[in-house]
């Protein structure tokens, strides 16, 4: 049965985090844009503290333990419930949301590719009493959608791996790998003539001679987010730190690459939701200010007898709410043991756009007050941009649907 | 608890109507278009499917409770995606029948309804729409004056489907022209009343097939039984929302199939050598045709959920509907584009579909859910 009515239980957690997003991030979401680097240590504390693994540890994505059991296809709320959060933490703030300890990206690619012994060996730390951080280092400077590009290399020597090369743009790369004892998942090639099917995760732990972090960048937005790069010079890894297979299985094919597709399946809906929150924060923003002028929006006229901004208003509640169903329905899918690939790239496609627009839009209907950072509005613009471009940009997104849609390979539709 | 899912009886629906809408009213797409008609024979297989009917109950000759939303969106989707002209036509009676199960006093229930659930087509449509570019149902210029025991109404109306067909029609009008929706009342007259004129059949850029009139109402006197509702009246708002809901969602089926036609000619044809959706500039046109197929699909069935369990949805619907026109146009618009020339002669539906498209802007009130 169609039914859009989120369960009990989901609605009392998105009670706690909505009421959490206003009295505990809207706050300090000023202070932690203009002092970039800087970071809400007592917050993130709690937040560990209070979650242990559970909003970081969904926030991974992918399944559970209980739902791999005995191979049937149970039905769960997990990645939905998941959905819901992440909207009500970016509702409260992109940049601090982003910062929140956990296993992050990395901790994705550990559950969708790691063997059980690996996902206890690696994953257990984020139960400890300490917040810990998890990263995912794919991007190159000459890399970055386009992975089979990648020069990192991974070499196997006796019994360790060594790895050369430079990551960039690794989201939590510093808490992960400095402010915590935590790792960052890097993709390398095993031979760089197998193209994807080359390309391999390896876990790299906090501390491990002959990585560094080389640059923090500076953004326009998501400020309280560290973005680093990362080098490696010889850097020696332990050889059962290779998530899946070191086999480079047919090289005519992508199968080697799967691993990084599956962690996105359970990603890109939960970026998409990320920009979804963003978006709303806007959108609520420009809706409060106008009701408080005794502006009413007069939905059910012809829209031919509307004026421009109740067209406005109208057009991004629709996009909005049309982008959060279209990310529940492919969270849904996961959560149903379906193939999402299509749908997640659709929501996330449609997600990023609608609310770069919407932010965008709300800037310009606040007029003076839109650009002033004396209110969050103009920050919630700078923030929502990254929701088109990180863990794929909108074109990727377009491409991934594009071939979906047409039953053509990558050889086929460039 | 969130579900995507059909119901199994939304399910069984779904696939019968659709095989009806691929095998038969497609085919006869662009003939209906030419001619300006509808077959006989897709209107009586139409019939058979019983959409009206399952959504009647047994005391009033019907087989069902009332109608359902959701199932309704997602009939009429697979309808329009047969072809628009031809859904239409069929659904017309909708907005007389539900709108008397929904509001109708007993009587009227008992007087109006068996005849929708017969073994023939009963042709019956709206007058809603009135000729003026800034034609809003919240501002009607048809007015009902109660004069003892009649209403007196004047003004008129356009788009009003099968009206020379059709024994009666049901015709929308305030009786408080500063009440908004709210003064709006619903009169089923018998279209030979005396002062009610239809016009010659109307000629309209698309939905070519579909028979509309002008109807006039110089003064036709309606006896107070035939008031929708009686003394208490209808909801007017809901019933238009009732109606930005079918709209909404024979628009999705229109989408549908512009985005099909388009992703499988993208396939085919060949030019600089490779497949057209072999290059990005087509892909992603095709790509956006897909997504803002489903993200509108997603709209209406929401809004058609919080109408199934009686919650106020008219917000919803109406933002579904605006939504939906102007996907159906952008999509429509863009599945000419991908044929080039060939999707701008008569040989080829886009052409067709595109002049459909246009019409759910201004449509309101031809079908309901």
């Amino acid at each position: 049965m169609i039914d859009f009515e989120l369960s009990p239980k989901i609605k009392q957690t998105q009670k706690m985090l909505r009421m959490f997003a206003e009295q505990a991030l809207r706050p300090i979401a000023r202070h932690f844009d203009e002092n970039e680097h800087e970071k809400p240590e007592d917050l993130l504390k709690m937040v560990h503290s209070f979650m242990k693994g559970g909003l970081g540890g969904s926030l991974s994505g992918g399944k559970s333990k209980e739902e791999e059991k005995g191979g049937e296809k149970k039905k769960s709320e997990r990645n939905l419930a998941t959905a819901v959060t992440v909207e009500e933490i970016f509702w409260g703030d992109a940049g601090i949301a982003l910062a929140f300890p956990g296993p992050g990206l990395g901790g994705a690619a550990v559950q969708a590719t790691g063997t059980p012994e690996q996902k206890e060996r690696f994953l257990a730390r984020f139960q400890g009493e300490k917040p810990v951080w998890g990263a995912m280092a794919i991007t190159e400077p000459e890399a970055g959608s386009d992975t089979a590009n990648i020069r990192t290399t991974a070499v196997k020597d006796g019994n360790e791996w060594v790895l050369n090369g430079e990551k960039i743009f690794v989201t939590a790369g510093k808490s992960a790998l400095e402010d915590s004892e935590g790792f960052v998942v890097v993709w390398a090639t095993v031979d760089p003539k197998a193209g994807r099917a080359g390309i391999k995760p390896f876990i790299v732990e906090h501390g491990t001679p002959g990585m560094k972090i080389t640059k923090i960048e500076d953004k326009m937005g998501i400020r309280c987010s560290d973005t680093v790069s990362i080098s490696f010079m010889d850097c020696r890894i332990p050889e059962d730190n290779i998530l899946g297979s070191p086999e480079v299985i047919d090289t005519t094919k992508t199968k080697g690459f799967k691993g990084v597709m599956a962690t996105f399946d359970a990603t890109r809906p939960l970026v998409a939701a990320m920009a979804i929150g963003v978006g709303r924060a806007a959108l609520d923003f420009l809706k409060d200010t106008l009701a408080s002028e005794d502006f009413q929006v007069r939905y059910p006229i012809s829209p031919n007898r509307m004026t421009a901004i109740e067209r406005d208003i109208i057009e991004m509640e629709a996009n909005l709410k049309a982008a959060r169903l279209l990310t529940w329905r492919a969270v849904w899918m996961l959560d149903n043991g379906q193939r999402n690939s299509l749908e997640a790239s659709m929501a996330k496609a449609k997600a990023g756009l609608a609310v770069t627009q919407i932010t965008q839009k709300c800037v310009e209907l606040m007029g003076p007050l839109g650009y002033s950072r004396k209110y969050l509005l103009e920050k919630w613009m700078r923030d929502a941009k990254i929701n088109d471009i990180f863990e794929g940009t909108g074109q990727i997104q377009m491409l991934i649907t594009a071939r979906n849609v047409l039953g053509f390979g990558r050889d086929k539709l460039k | 608890m969130v579900s995507f899912e059909l119901s199994e009886e939304q399910a069984m629906v779904k696939e019968t109507i659709a095989s009806f809408a691929t095998d038969q009213m497609e085919p006869l797409m662009r003939e209906s278009d030419e001619k300006g008609e509808i077959s006989e024979e897709i209107i009586k297989k139409g019939w058979e499917l019983e959409i009206i009917s399952s959504n009647i109950p047994e005391e009033y000759g019907g087989f069902g409770e009332s109608p359902s939303a959701l199932t309704g969106v997602i009939a009429y989707e697979e309808l329009a995606h047969g072809d628009l002209s031809a859904a239409m036509h069929l659904v017309s009676p909708t907005v007389a029948a539900y709108s008397t199960l929904l509001y109708g006093t007993e009587e009227q229930k008992k007087e109006f309804l068996p005849a929708f659930c017969g073994e023939e087509f009963k042709p019956s449509g709206a007058a809603l729409l009135e000729p003026r570019h800034s034609f809003c149902p919240s501002a009607m210029t048809t007015v009902a004056v109660r004069d003892g025991n009649e209403y007196v109404l004047t003004g008129q109306k356009c788009l009003v489907p099968l009206a020379k067909e059709s024994d009666d029609i049901i015709i929308f009008a305030t009786t408080d022209p500063g009440a908004g929706f709210a003064g709006v009342e619903a009169f089923m007259v018998p279209t030979g009343a005396e002062n009610l004129s239809i016009s010659e059949r109307e000629k309209n850029m698309g939905l070519k097939a579909l028979a509309t009139y002008e109807v006039s109402l110089n003064g036709v006197r309606v006896p107070l039984d035939r008031k929708i509702g009686g003394e208490r009246g209808i909801d007017f708002l809901n019933l238009v929302s009732r109606s930005r809901l079918a709209l909404a969602a024979m628009a999705v089926g229109l989408m549908r199939r512009a985005a099909e036609h388009s992703r499988d000619y993208a396939k085919e044809r060949v030019a600089f050598g490779e497949p057209i959706g072999s290059r990005q500039a087509i892909a992603f046109m095709i790509a956006e045709m897909f997504i803002e197929t489903d993200a509108t699909r997603m709209l209406v069935w929401e809004a058609a959920w919080k109408c199934d369990r009686g919650e106020e949805f008219s917000k919803e619907a109406a933002i579904a509907k605006y939504y939906a026109a102007e996907k159906a146009m952008k999509i429509c618009d863009g599945a000419v584009q991908v044929m080039g020339g060939h999707g701008y002669v008569r040989d080829n539906p886009p052409e067709l579909w595109f002049r459909n498209a246009r019409a759910f802007a201004m449509l309101e009130g031809m079908a309901m859910v």
